[in-house]
């Protein structure tokens, strides 16, 4: 009895010092964040209660940056669309409408746009906001200290952008002629400019905060000011990011939203716990041996995302300096067996290389449908995949190695996350049985993969590409000679030529065109072997509504309800 | 005493510096860096990226400044995570882990030591192979499997606990069950033997022979001396766990220390990779000479020279 008396001593000594840590709130960044209870109430550490909605999502991991001008990646720019308002912003019905511009008007040579800001714009913190913050924050972005990773690709068709980027910042031509018009002058005409102003990165920051807080400014609440729907109250690093209504924003009488917090979670079990237990009421990181027993659930949902995932073959080195080999070994590949059965419907079979979604020249058409119906249906036959396979065997023995004799054993090159590794096996099994080829499998780690695949250090290689904004160049531009993310390393005067005119045309058919034109040489010559098409999958409770997921990777949670 | 102190104190440095180095230059020879991301960046863009961070310099000079900033207490700035410093997050995230590591290690002591002694006191009997079941479980199970498994249990299925976050005594179960699952089992084990090692001594049997009463022979005389391999093992176990285990803080969502090991590498973030290495370094050595320190209270026959 004694003995046993012992460990109850222990037992009981544990648990009060559970509870003592429990009740000291003051130490440590855990506490002091909001508790929210399983029915999603929470209290705010603000304490300002408005009767509003207090939701919590994930959405991703911990972000590098939530800074505008850094960030690249998708988790930081969820939680910058909440935070930050641009000129214009995409609606949600994927519809470009005013934001904090309430109109703008465009020149009739295409060089000159004009935004006309709302009244009575204001910081979060109260101030003023001004079409000097955008003046400033878009030299930000082209000042090469800053050094933000889209400078190049929003910022490319501003006049003196080059200048910019080369520390004249003055000579960017972006100007406020008073405090509610900016006036913007490009170099060529940018006939999807009105896009890249939707981008994250070309939102307003304020001079006042950068300036004294340096690179910590967006680190703490009260130095990160923002102009968008909601306001950061606290950020606990690989813990959460809580948002409040912003009650200075010019629609703030809309927002239903109380507090959102962003839970930072890695791990997709993780995540999926927490969802099941209601502790949060969506999530984006679903667990893929989940996925079979939740499709068709009410609650799963799956929409298109605009992005394609691919293979490079490095174009320089043998075999694949042939398109005739690349071509064979393209044809060869059954996307629907990838797509549905490899990938369990995660994602849709690539019939071409521009993703579904995107649109083309006439309002609410798509460029995937224009390319159908100008090539007189797809360019791999996804449905009758035997007819691909048979001219993938004539290409082969026409670049001289019929039935795959005398072809060298080849590596495919991925890194290993999500699928690559089951795409990579089948691979393997489907250009041996199609052609008789052997291909070994390399896997690499992230970090040593991608440097790697830009030096062309391969000779296949796992490739995939999201697109920044609703336009196909931002994908077909990749083949380009001149472009750092063109890891086939594949070199076409002719391309580079046809893409250059598409991008610096004011007449959007013209662009289009040509365009068509780009994506068509890129499949004839199988610089890339295009594989699926990304789909974006998230988890989310049937009561809340009116959230939205843009194609360009956002969801937007402001205006959510809980039924 | 002093005098041993201060030479332990002198070997510390020697062997941190020694640790900073070879990870320096290690971490180097290793393929990638850290502005590697699917997307390219422009190349003023990483031109000046790498001349914020110091990286375009040659390694040897990169070597020097690290070294004369650490001399000054400055672990640099982090690569990835943009705006902070080595020494604000390890400010930062260090306190949430030594909380959770230090509660845990506490509990595995007090339910270990007891439950070792007990075996031992017991051997032979079913309450002793209770304990050896229970104690090998605890070594042969991995962390993520009983972190899974009391998740699934204690959230999902009885939905008692929180399954995320810090933000109340509940959250710190889960969390601290998992990390002291396994030096309790193996405290238990460690205690077990070493106990009935002592129980055998010829003192024992002269302390019981005197007339002690079993309690006053375990607690002045037994359990003072077999506690002493406890004490060892403590003192680098101690080290770990209050620098943040990996895989627990990524399952409950815990912002600890321990997933700044693995992402720093990951993410190649040289200066983080240095700082944790560094500070884990500093916090084994200084653990080993405090156990030295605790041997010369608990068995005042040993001396330190």
């Amino acid at each position: 009895m004694k003995k046993m008396s012992l460990v109850l001593a222990a037992v009981m000594a544990t648990g009060m010092i559970l509870s003592a840590c429990g009740g000291n709130k003051s130490t440590g960044p855990s506490a002091g964040g909001t508790t929210n209870s399983a029915n999603g109430e929470a209290t705010t550490p603000g304490g300002e209660s408005t009767g509003g909605l207090d939701l919590a999502v994930q959405v991703g991991p911990n972000p590098e940056t939530i800074d505008p001008a850094l960030n690249s990646a998708a988790d930081g720019a969820n939680v910058i669309v909440h935070a930050f308002e641009s000129l214009l912003i995409v609606d949600s019905e994927n519809k470009i409408v005013g934001g904090q511009a309430e109109s703008f008007d465009v020149s009739e040579d295409g060089l000159t746009y004009t935004f006309h800001l709302r009244d009575g714009l204001k910081w979060s913190d109260g101030t003023p906001l001004t079409a000097n913050d955008f003046v400033y924050s878009w030299k930000r972005l082209a000042d090469p200290n800053t050094a933000a990773p889209y400078a190049a690709d929003m910022l490319g068709y501003v006049k003196g952008y080059e200048e910019a980027a080369a520390g004249n910042l003055d000579a960017l031509g972006v100007s406020a002629s008073d405090d509610k018009t900016l006036v913007v002058e490009l170099s060529a005409p940018c006939v999807y400019f009105s896009k890249l102003v939707t981008h994250a990165s070309m939102v307003p920051v304020q001079q006042a905060v950068v300036d004294a807080a340096g690179d910590q400014w967006c680190l703490k609440p009260d130095t990160y000011v923002s102009n968008g729907p909601l306001k950061m109250i606290e950020w606990v690093p690989g813990s959460h990011i809580t948002f409040a209504k912003n009650e200075n924003y010019w629609n703030a009488d809309k927002i239903t939203l109380n507090t959102l917090k962003f839970v930072l979670m890695e791990d997709a079990n993780a995540a999926y716990s927490a969802y099941q237990t209601g502790e949060v009421s969506m999530i984006k990181d679903v667990p893929t041996e989940e996925i079979p027993a939740l499709k068709g659930t009410e609650e799963f949902h799956v929409e298109p995302g605009m992005g394609i995932s691919y293979i490079d073959f490095q174009n320089q080195k043998e075999p694949f300096n042939n398109p005739d080999v690349r071509k064979a070994l393209s044809l060869a590949i059954d996307r629907d067996y990838l797509a549905n059965t490899v990938m369990q419907g995660i994602g849709a079979p690539a019939a071409n290389f521009v993703p579904r979604g995107v649109s083309d020249a006439e309002g609410g058409t798509f460029f995937e449908d224009v390319t159908r119906k100008n090539n007189g249906g797809d360019f791999f036959n996804v449905e009758n995949y035997e007819s691909d396979v048979a001219k993938a065997k004539e290409l082969l023995a026409k670049a001289g190695y019929p039935d795959g004799k005398g072809f060298p054993v080849v590596e495919y090159m991925t890194n290993d996350a999500g699928y690559n590794k089951p795409v990579a096996e089948y691979l393997q099994s489907c250009w041996k049985e199609a052609l008789g080829i052997n291909v070994d499998i390399k896997i690499l780690e992230w970090a040593t993969f991608t440097p790697t695949r830009r030096a062309g250090d391969y000779q296949i290689a796992r490739d995939a590409w999201s697109l920044d904004y609703d336009d196909p160049s931002n994908l077909l531009n990749l083949m380009m000679s001149t472009s750092g993310n063109n890891n086939a390393l594949y070199k076409n005067p002719e391309l580079d030529k046809l893409l250059n005119e598409a991008n610096s045309t004011a007449d959007v058919n013209e662009h289009y065109e040509k365009l068509h034109e780009a994506e068509n040489m890129i499949l004839n010559d199988a610089a890339i072997a295009p594989l699926n098409y990304r789909n974006e999958f998230w988890l989310q409770d049937t009561k809340l509504k009116g959230t939205w997921y843009s194609p360009y990777g956002y969801w937007f949670f402001q205006f959510a309800t809980m039924d | 005493m002093a005098k041993y102190i201060i030479k332990r104190i002198a070997m510390a440095i020697v062997t941190i510096f020694a640790v900073a180095t070879v990870t320096f230059f290690v971490m180097n020879m290793v393929p990638g860096g850290p502005f590697m991301s699917e997307k390219a960046i422009s190349p003023q863009a990483q031109a000046a990226l790498n001349e914020k961070y110091g990286l375009d310099k040659p390694l040897s000079e990169q070597y020097i400044t690290y070294m004369k900033d650490l001399l000054h207490g400055n672990l640099g700035l982090s690569v990835k995570q943009r705006g902070r410093t080595v020494n604000m997050i390890i400010e930062t995230k260090f306190p949430v882990s030594a909380k959770i590591g230090g509660i845990a290690i506490l509990t595995a002591v007090l339910v270990g030591v007891p439950l070792g002694s007990i075996a031992a006191f017991k051997r032979g009997t079913a309450i002793d192979n209770i304990i050896i079941i229970f104690s090998t479980c605890g070594i042969a199970v991995p962390s993520f499997v009983v972190c899974t498994i009391l998740m699934y249990v204690l959230s999902l299925k009885l939905g008692l606990l929180p399954t995320f976050g810090l933000a109340s005594w509940k959250n710190y179960i889960m969390p601290v069950m998992a990390l002291s699952f396994y030096p309790s089992s193996y405290i238990a084990r460690l205690m077990r033997s070493s106990m009935l090692d002592v129980m055998g001594q010829d003192y024992m049997r002269t302390a019981r022979a005197k007339g002690l009463s079993q309690m006053v022979s375990i607690f002045k005389h037994a359990l003072r001396n077999a506690v002493l391999p406890v004490v060892t093992y403590l003192g680098p176990l101690l080290a770990y766990t209050v620098t943040g285990s990996f895989i627990v803080e990524k399952i409950f969502t815990i912002p600890g220390l321990g997933s700044e090991f693995i992402g720093s590498i990951t993410g190649r973030d040289y200066p983080l990779i240095m700082g944790t290495t560094i500070f884990l370094a500093t916090l084994m050595v200084i653990m080993n000479v405090l156990v030295d320190v605790a041997y010369k209270f608990i068995d005042p026959r040993i001396n330190l020279k």
